[in-house]
């Protein structure tokens, strides 16, 4: 072996080394390239949401204190349609003040109830309160409540649904 | 630096010995025939590899399962590539590992002392038929349904225990979702651990004894 290698010629088992490293090299490519590109597809696949969601009338909702709207949307992914549901509070300050938060902990995305003796959503999951206003009073969301950009069309509420 | 960190590792985990046992082992002049088991289990690594990623979306279950394949055909990127290399390389596994054998078989590698070898191959080759009888269920449309219907129909033709048998491999009378659940979980679990075992004694038996020379030729 010492021999060999020290001769100037490619010996016969070097080169097969070489030959063997590059086709492996190549087969490993085919295979394992196709194979990131097949596990990450999924979440490569845009399911972008853009919609108006009727909440129904605005005189349904009282003045005062948040009423719980939910409703769902379904979508395909992969092989099954998921149903998503959604949870919004219409908060109607007055006559025509009108705010509409999202359910969704800014946290980490539990859903947040209303509790009228304390008047503050709270979420069960980390304790985290929020005023009726939406502002973080106690726990640990990064930022207030998520509102609804919303327009009001023959007394129907309709809240602008996004998604990315 | 390298070299560094290998004389380290080699020191305590003996690589060196085990490459020189496992790679650098002496064989007589032999010809292409004897490239087969070499074939026989990168195709295997291959179709484990590929099995693998394909159970990352594939369902088991009669409502979903048609649609989960349809899925990885059409939806997931190289679906089809990764699908495709598992589908045709499973065909060329029962064709490279049944030449394989015969091979063996007409040099008489199967005597003396490599009877143990032959044993475990011929059980390798029914495993591996066993790989592509239940996999050929999975895309759960009219070939596959019909196809196992017929085949273990077959199973219940045996006398007297032939009912048990085609009960048995159904889980049940029907061929049902019971069946197809039982049968991915054994092309999955049962027959592939089943065939790791066995290569694991076929490979330990060739490094131990060596391969055979070809009849006629002085060792």
């Amino acid at each position: 072996m010492a021999n060999k290698s020290s001769s100037p010629n490619l010996s016969r088992r070097d080169f097969s080394k070489i030959v063997m490293s590059f086709l492996g090299s190549i087969m490993g490519a085919v295979v394992g390239i196709p194979i990131i590109g097949y596990v990450i597809s999924p979440a490569l696949k845009a399911t972008e949401i853009d919609a108006w969601v009727s909440l129904g009338t605005l005189d349904s909702y009282p003045v005062g204190n948040p009423k719980l709207f939910s409703f769902t949307r379904t979508k395909v992914n992969g092989w099954e349609q998921t149903t998503n549901s959604y949870g919004v509070f219409v908060v109607r300050k007055s006559e025509s003040e009108l705010n509409i938060f999202s359910n969704v902990c800014t946290h980490l995305s539990c859903r947040v109830n209303w509790y009228e003796d304390t008047q503050a959503y709270k979420c069960p999951c980390h304790d985290a309160q929020f005023d009726i206003n939406g502002k973080v009073i106690f726990g640990p969301p990064p930022r207030p409540m998520d509102e609804y950009e919303h327009k009001i069309e023959d007394g129907n509420i309709l809240i602008h649904l996004t998604e990315a | 630096m390298f070299e560094n960190i290998f004389q380290w590792l080699d020191e305590r985990l003996g690589l060196e010995a085990i490459y020189g046992t496992i790679l650098d082992r002496k064989v007589p002049k032999v010809n292409w025939w004897f490239t087969l088991g070499s074939a026989s289990l990168f195709l295997f690594v291959m179709q484990g590899i590929t099995g693998i990623f394909l159970t990352m979306y594939y369902v088991p279950s009669p409502d979903k399962a048609y649609d989960s394949v349809e899925y990885i055909m059409n939806g997931v990127a190289f679906g089809w590539l990764i699908r495709g290399i598992h589908h045709w390389g499973a065909s060329l596994m029962v064709l490279v590992v049944f030449i394989h054998m015969l091979r063996t078989f007409f040099y008489g590698a199967y005597k003396y002392p490599r009877e143990v070898t032959w044993l475990t191959g011929t059980f390798l080759l029914l495993l591996t038929l066993g790989m592509g009888f239940t996999g050929y269920l999975l895309p759960w449309n009219q070939r596959a349904y019909w196809a196992t219907t017929v085949g273990t129909e077959i199973a219940g033709t045996v006398p007297g225990i032939g009912d048990f048998i085609l009960r048995v491999l159904r889980g049940g009378s029907d061929l049902s979702a019971v069946t197809l659940a039982r049968f991915f979980s054994a092309h999955i679990w049962l027959l592939p651990l089943g065939i790791l075992l066995l290569i694991s004694v076929h490979m330990y038996l060739i490094i131990r004894l060596g391969i055979s020379n070809i009849p006629g030729e002085d060792e």
